[in-house]
């Protein structure tokens, strides 16, 4: 099964997670996929490794999504190894900040905001140039969007609630050119940021938050990605999809 | 190995459109497939013949699901076909009636909901008795759902806003089973209640309103239900997902 054979995907903050997941299985349906890091060049050369061993094609790019410059740089260097062309955009580079109202200061807000929010403007902004018709926009927001379940993460959920306003507004102005734009909200992943043990303060409460009575794992939302990558999803835009094991149920 | 291969499946309202695509799309994956009609046998028949004839599994089976007499009936032969165990339900069985409240009638009303509303309920309520866990129920809402867009939809919209709800509900007493439950929203299908035809007074506009510009087809919808349908979509549950080219975006 190789659903994408001959297309090219870029995949931001995949160095680990759930964009490692992701990239894994968008070069295991057969996409040759740009990988983004900042910081994580080792991992993502492992994750490249591993895509690599297993057929697929793989490239690390590094870039902070929160800088116009380095994303301007991703896209000149993506020109020169990558090619100029793109079919899939994988915006999922985030940050993540647990502080409530009465905490945070707009360092906090603007740290949030510059990653989450005005870097993935900046990284569709610079793609959609090069995304051919009937390409695909996925960007990873989170379930926290449309319920915040637990003090602290109301920032952080409004860098998110923005993103699943991106998708609409843009699934809007691509819709002509048969480009679709979506956006994952996944609830509890286990994952570094979120991992799924006894030391972590919240996973017994979100595993029971859940219809599920589990944390999800990053190649579930992998999954849904890479469906929504495909030719099968083409009737679908402008839609943000909860994939949180129940837990906004 | 085909996706679904190994499981069974039953779609109600399969004779034609949205459910006869959903049928096929199952069966091509490999799942056995019951297929309930209301009124069209031979259509139903025909769609039975076509899969078997491409080396699937599907039988059809008659049902009206606004007659709780029916719906046993429907069951115990679903028992005997399928041996007593089911994966995956779809709920696709349904009316769709224009009536303005100015003109409303409880007839009306009682024709739609009864159908739409207490026939997925029956359905659902004997099938949940069979399905095993990790399995799937789907149901066909609508994107009117949402938003109503024309007037004379009221009744319809609100019966397919309760599926919406029972999708959310169901989700919660099924989920530590790890049977899932999600509902479909289509918006304009090219299909016999809705055609893409210059002698509908509504097709003109439904292809104007969504961001694609375009009519969808009902095998768009089957590949989102066999999606959910899949083992990649287990962490998806309680979820309405919206496929209508962006008309709500």
């Amino acid at each position: 099964m190789s659903q994408l054979e001959g297309k090219k995907a870029l995949v931001t903050g995949a160095s680990r997670g759930i964009g490692a997941a992701i990239a894994r299985q968008l070069a295991a349906e057969g996409a040759a996929v740009a990988l983004t890091y900042i910081g994580g060049r080792s991992e993502t050369d492992g994750v490249v490794d591993q895509i690599r061993a297993a057929g697929g094609s793989g490239h690390a790019f590094e870039v902070d999504v929160s800088a116009p410059d380095s994303v301007a740089a991703l896209f000149d260097s993506m020109g020169d190894q990558f090619g100029e062309d793109l079919d899939i955009v994988i915006s999922n580079a985030g940050v993540q900040a647990n502080k409530p109202i009465t905490e945070c200061d707009l360092e906090d807000f603007d740290r949030l905001f510059n990653v989450n929010v005005r870097g993935t403007f900046e990284v569709v902004r610079h793609a959609v140039t090069r995304i051919r018709n009937n390409g695909r926009i996925i960007t990873v927001g989170a379930c926290l969007a449309d319920r915040t379940i637990v003090p602290g993460m109301g920032t952080y959920a409004g860098s998110k609630a923005a993103i699943a306003a991106f998708c609409r507004g843009w699934a809007q102005d691509l819709g002509p050119r048969g480009i679709t734009v979506n956006c994952v909200q996944p609830g509890p992943i286990d994952t570094d940021m979120n991992p799924d043990s006894e030391q972590n303060p919240i996973s017994r409460m979100l595993n029971e938050a859940t219809t599920l009575k589990r944390y999800g794992t990053s190649e579930e939302v992998a999954s849904l990605v890479t469906y929504l990558a495909s030719p099968g999803s083409q009737y679908i835009t402008g839609e943000v999809i909860n994939i949180d094991g129940g837990l906004n149920a | 190995m085909a996706a679904l291969d190994g499981k069974t499946a039953l779609v109600t309202g399969a004779s034609r459109g949205i459910g006869a695509a959903i049928a096929r799309q199952l069966a091509s994956d490999g799942a056995e497939v019951v297929m309930t009609y209301a009124g069209s046998a031979a259509k139903a028949e025909q769609v039975a013949n076509d899969i078997n004839a491409e080396g699937g599994a599907a039988s059809v089976a008659h049902a009206d699901v606004s007659s709780p007499d029916s719906v046993s009936r429907l069951l115990e032969l679903v028992d005997r076909t399928l041996g007593g165990g089911l994966d995956i339900l779809v709920n696709n069985a349904g009316v769709a009636e224009h009536s303005a409240i100015q003109q409303g009638e409880l007839d009306e009303y009682d024709r739609i909901f009864r159908v739409n509303v207490r026939g997925t309920f029956d359905v659902t309520r004997h099938a949940v008795q069979r399905l095993r866990d990790q399995g799937r129920i789907i149901t066909i809402g609508s994107c009117l759902a949402l938003r109503a867009v024309f007037p004379t939809m009221g009744v319809y919209s609100a019966s397919k806003a309760a599926l919406a709800g029972f999708t959310r509900g169901w989700a919660q007493d099924l989920g530590p089973r790890g049977i899932t439950v999600t509902c479909v929203q289509p918006g304009s299908i090219d299909t016999d209640l809705n055609p893409d035809t210059a002698d509908n007074e509504y097709a003109q506009v439904l292809r104007d309103l969504p961001a694609l510009k375009r009519y969808g087809k009902a095998e768009e919808i089957a590949q989102l239900v066999a999606f959910l349908a899949s083992s990649g979509s287990s962490y998806l549950t309680g979820q309405t997902v919206t496929a209508d080219g962006g008309l709500n975006a």
